[in-house]
């Protein structure tokens, strides 16, 4: 049933440029308006006037004016709130779409901002499978989070997404299709594991203790340690004075992440592996610079430049 | 800005609020149809519906299937050991709303709800089935509120008004809706002829019965109901004339007085001295009698004249009837008595009421051939013998009349009509008694008679040669306020507090709003509907036109609709309109602003062409830099002053 209703909207959409035509990309802010906003009656809506046709039948019949009247101001009603569907998308206005960050093949999650000059309730958001309902207040946007799936890095122009509303009774379903004209950037998916980069001077001495403000541990006085070393409080139950010993592990070294070096992989399989060196270098807080065929980025750490590496790694071509 | 809720395409629970609302649509109908349903299942039912709303709102537990199944059987069983049948209107009305009730246990999902509430709005309108009046329509259109709230309710991502707040959309949107309704009630053809058979009410309310026995009237003469409305053509008849016929009954068994039914035959002949134009509308009385003033001369269609001058309608009447008819106010009826109608007009029972026989050959004997003087002798002992009204009286034994004339000398009008009736035929005077209404409260602001069940007659027809059959009302004598002012007044104070003169006062005032419902809601049928556009010439508008008409006027409708659904504030931008006059202004000195052109390059460029006015356009453009990017909304003063040096502005003369 449900294969079949999707092919007869494939067909529909074929046939029909009408119902096609706002599927074309446009650019953002996007308003809705009475050409692009389509209204047919729900299933419910569909039982209801079969009620209200025989509600009808039994007040004609009975000559009940009374029952006649209650028959035509349900009727009426429901009319009415078929104008009511179609208000609460007309003038609704898609003004930004934000793209998160996501390795391929995970969900990026879209921020989209709606703004309105008056109040609208029960709206829904479909993409796919999902739907998200939403409601936005007179004057003000409201914020909508949606998770869209990845395949594969690169830009990913945005998907089709349909915004419906059965508000108020649920009796007519009115929709609008939205297809802005806008890419998210999604990153690599780093390689599942791999060899760690040659890093000129990765070794031992590297490691080595030297003075710096964590505690490390308690040790003998040896003579011509200062005297606000010593532990106090720990030394008193001891049979020696104790020490505390302060080190820092000196910072990782420096990587230095670079396109040429891995000269006998493929293409994807390079992007792949600098991905994975790039988070491992973020998650052992190195610092790192990036060589890629047309950019060059120099050092740095933390997150800003991180995205900054995953977006160049994801724009190569 | 309500937070956004992820949703499943699976049907997801219903929230409470939407159970509340339902659960109230469901006591507002079960509360309308109590009325006529068995006390017992009544409270059962509000029983269950309270039980399952606690159950839901405590923990949203479900309920079981050996508990549902065994409900639906009991209710089933109930309405057959009630009324022996499911069909029909009552049984049907009470299987219906059980079923609704038990709807409730198994909503768990939002299609359960709708399924619910499609229902109660069925149940909505089987309640005007049993009462079409003013007050209940209106009260059972008050029940589409919580229906069309608990459907709103069921939307997702709003905002959570209070449960009185959220009744409220509700009305707006039928408010919205009233015009369209209205249009389609005017305009929605009417069957000529039900397409199955009309229900054909069992139970029926008290009304004329075609028989009169002692005590039957007690229930009718406390019952204050409309019972119809006359409107007369010209000066209504005073009050000492109106009386409504409605059964003329000869037979008498001692006890009881009876219509001779099916007494077929031209009508009796009538002389006419002067009559009356009027109008009745009759509320459903469930009988085929229609009341007439006084004697009427024809039938009103669909009704035929019986030989007696009573009027019977084709069938039962079940719904308002509107009839119009004329009656002559001063007449000879039957001038001439044929020998059957004189031996109806004197049977009695043997062995009965020996004492009244004796009385009535006293009088007899005493006045010779006077049957005049007989008739008065009667009335006197009716006024001076100690006779008293009263709607309780003593009861009576075997000899009725015996009892009534000699010991008790008590009663109302039944009691009186009964009595004299057997007198006259005692003393050899055709005699017959004729039942009706008498009276009634005439509304001056209205210009109509409404006359109740409480209004309801009895009065007594003598035959007088010469005369005719004459009306002669005995209660008259012992209580002429009944005649002048009515039944209320003659009962006095036994009807207790609630018809107190002034109730009575506001209930007959507020009764012209029923009359106009009942004409022009309740009564407009395809026969005024054909009449509508007789205003505009078409005399008879048929199916087609009207089919035409709900068209066309739905079109509008929905054109309006689309209208207001349409309607876009454009938000007024007083600095970009006066912007747009200054590039009127420049272009009419040939001065176009180019596609794309900013205002600063724009009017820079009108300042180099213009030099006699560089520096005032020069300040405009300062100015309205200055308005449009110096603050987000521009400030009040200096815009009008932009707008009025803008409107000031001339183009004296162009150097190009």
């Amino acid at each position: 049933m449900r294969g079949m209703l999707q092919r007869v909207q494939t067909l529909a959409e074929r046939r029909l440029p009408a119902l096609t035509r706002y599927r074309r990309p446009e650019s953002l802010p996007i308003e809705l308006h009475r050409r692009r906003i389509y209204i047919v009656p729900t299933s419910f809506g569909v039982g209801f006037s079969i009620l209200l046709l025989v509600m009808l039948v039994g007040a004609l019949n009975y000559a009940n004016n009374a029952a006649l009247l209650l028959t035509c101001l349900l009727g009426a009603a429901s009319a009415t709130s078929m104008l009511v569907a179609f208000r609460n998308l007309d003038g609704l206005r898609l003004s930004h779409v934000h793209g998160g960050n996501a390795i391929a093949g995970q969900a990026i999650e879209l921020t989209l901002s709606f703004d309105s000059g008056r109040t609208r309730n029960a709206i829904r958001l479909d993409l796919g499978d999902t739907s998200i309902a939403f409601a936005v207040d007179a004057n003000t946007s409201a914020i909508v989070r949606i998770r869209v799936p990845t395949a594969q890095r690169g830009w990913q122009p945005l998907p089709r997404l349909r915004l419906r509303t059965s508000w108020p009774l649920g009796l007519f379903r009115a929709w609008s299709w939205l297809h802005p004209d806008q890419s998210v950037l999604v990153w690599p998916r780093p390689e599942p594991a791999g060899p760690p980069p040659h890093a000129p001077a990765d070794d031992a001495r590297h490691m080595r203790l030297h003075q710096g403000d964590e505690l490390a541990a308690l040790r003998d006085y040896r003579a011509g340690d200062p005297q606000r070393r010593i532990a106090w409080k720990a030394s008193a139950r001891h049979l020696n004075l104790l020490v505390k010993d302060f080190e820092q592990p000196q910072s990782p070294p420096q990587w230095q992440l670079d396109w040429r070096q891995l000269a006998g992989l493929g293409k994807e399989a390079r992007i792949a592996r600098l991905a994975r060196w790039l988070g491992e270098a973020q998650a052992q807080r190195r610092s790192y610079s990036l060589w890629l065929p047309g950019t060059e980025i120099p050092s740095g750490s933390g997150p800003l430049h991180y995205a900054h590496c995953m977006s160049a790694l994801a724009q190569l071509p | 800005m309500t937070p956004p809720s992820p949703d499943q395409r699976s049907e997801p629970a219903i929230g409470q609020r939407a159970f509340d609302l339902l659960s109230l649509t469901m006591a507002f109908v079960l509360g309308l149809h109590a009325p006529h349903l068995p006390w017992w299942f009544v409270v059962m039912l509000a029983l269950v519906l309270g039980w399952r709303w606690w159950q839901r709102r405590l923990a949203s537990g479900t309920v079981p299937r050996w508990l549902k199944l065994p409900l639906l059987a009991m209710l089933t069983l109930a309405v057959i050991v009630q009324y022996g049948s499911i069909f029909g209107r009552v049984p049907g009305a009470m299987l219906a709303i059980g079923l609704l009730i038990l709807k409730l246990l198994e909503t768990e999902a939002p299609r359960d709800v709708r399924v619910g509430i499609s229902f109660a709005c069925f149940a909505l309108m089987t309640a005007l089935l049993f009462d079409q009046g003013m007050l209940t329509t209106f009260v059972v259109a008050l029940g589409l509120l919580p229906a069309l709230a608990t459907l709103r309710a069921l939307e997702p991502a709003q905002g959570a008004p209070t449960l009185p707040r959220s009744l409220l959309p509700g009305l707006g949107l039928l408010a919205a809706a009233l015009p369209l309704a209205l249009l389609a009630f005017l305009l929605v053809p009417r069957l000529g002829a039900p397409l199955w058979g009309a229900p054909s009410p069992t139970e029926a309310r008290t009304g004329l019965s075609d028989s009169m026995s002692p005590g039957n009237f007690t229930e009718l003469l406390t019952d204050d109901h409309p019972a119809m409305r006359v409107s007369f053509d010209g000066t209504p008849p005073p009050p000492d004339q109106r009386y409504f016929r409605a059964y003329v009954m000869w037979n008498y068994d001692g006890r009881s007085w009876r219509h001779i039914k099916g007494s077929l035959g031209h009508p009796v002949p009538i002389e006419v001295a002067r009559s009356i134009h009027y109008r009745i509308s009759l509320q459903p009385s469930h009988q085929r009698v229609l009341p007439t003033l006084d004697v009427p001369l024809a039938a009103p269609p669909r009704a035929i004249l019986q030989r007696d001058r009573e009027v019977l309608a084709d069938e039962p009447v079940n719904d308002p009837l509107n009839y119009q008819l004329s009656s002559a106010l001063s007449y000879r009826l039957q001038p001439a008595l044929d020998e059957r109608s004189r031996r109806l007009g004197l049977r009695l029972p043997t062995h009965f009421n020996p004492r009244t026989r004796v009385l009535a050959t006293q009088w007899r004997q005493r006045y010779g051939t006077d049957d005049a003087a007989i008739v008065r002798a009667a009335l006197a002992l009716f006024h001076d013998g100690g006779f008293r009204y009263t709607l309780a009286p003593a009861p009576l034994g075997r000899d009725a009349v015996d009892d009534f004339l000699f010991d008790t000398r008590e009663g109302f009008c039944e009691h009186y009509s009964s009595a004299f009736t057997v007198l006259m035929r005692d003393a050899g005077i055709p005699a017959r008694v004729v039942t009706g209404y008498q009276g009634g409260y005439w509304n001056p602001l209205a210009d109509y008679l409404l006359v109740r069940n409480s209004d309801a007659h009895a009065w007594s027809e003598v035959w007088l040669a010469g005369r005719g059959w004459v009306r002669v009302d005995p209660t008259g004598a012992v209580r002429p306020e009944r005649v002048s002012l009515g039944a209320a007044a003659a009962a006095g104070d036994q009807l207790g507090w609630y018809r107190s003169d002034w109730l009575q006062g506001l209930r007959n005032h507020w009764d012209i709003v029923n009359r106009w419902w009942d004409q022009g809601v309740i009564g407009f049928d395809a026969l005024r509907q054909r009449g509508l556009l007789t205003p505009f010439g078409v005399q008879d508008t048929d199916t087609a036109t009207l089919g035409m008409l709900l068209a066309i006027s739905s079109v509008l409708f929905i054109a309006i609709g689309l209208g207001w659904a349409l309607l876009r504030r454009q938000t007024h931008d007083a600095l970009r309109t006066a912007l747009r006059e200054l590039e009127r202004k420049l272009a009419h000195a040939g001065l176009r602003r180019r596609q794309g052109e900013g205002p600063q390059h724009y009017l820079s460029r009108a300042a180099r062409a213009l030099p006699g006015q560089r520096r005032e356009l020069g300040t405009l453009m300062g100015n309205y830099l200055e308005l449009r990017y110096a603050h987000d909304e521009p400030p009040t003063e200096p815009l009008r002053a932009f707008r009025r040096a803008v409107r000031e502005f001339r183009v004296d003369g162009v150097v190009k």
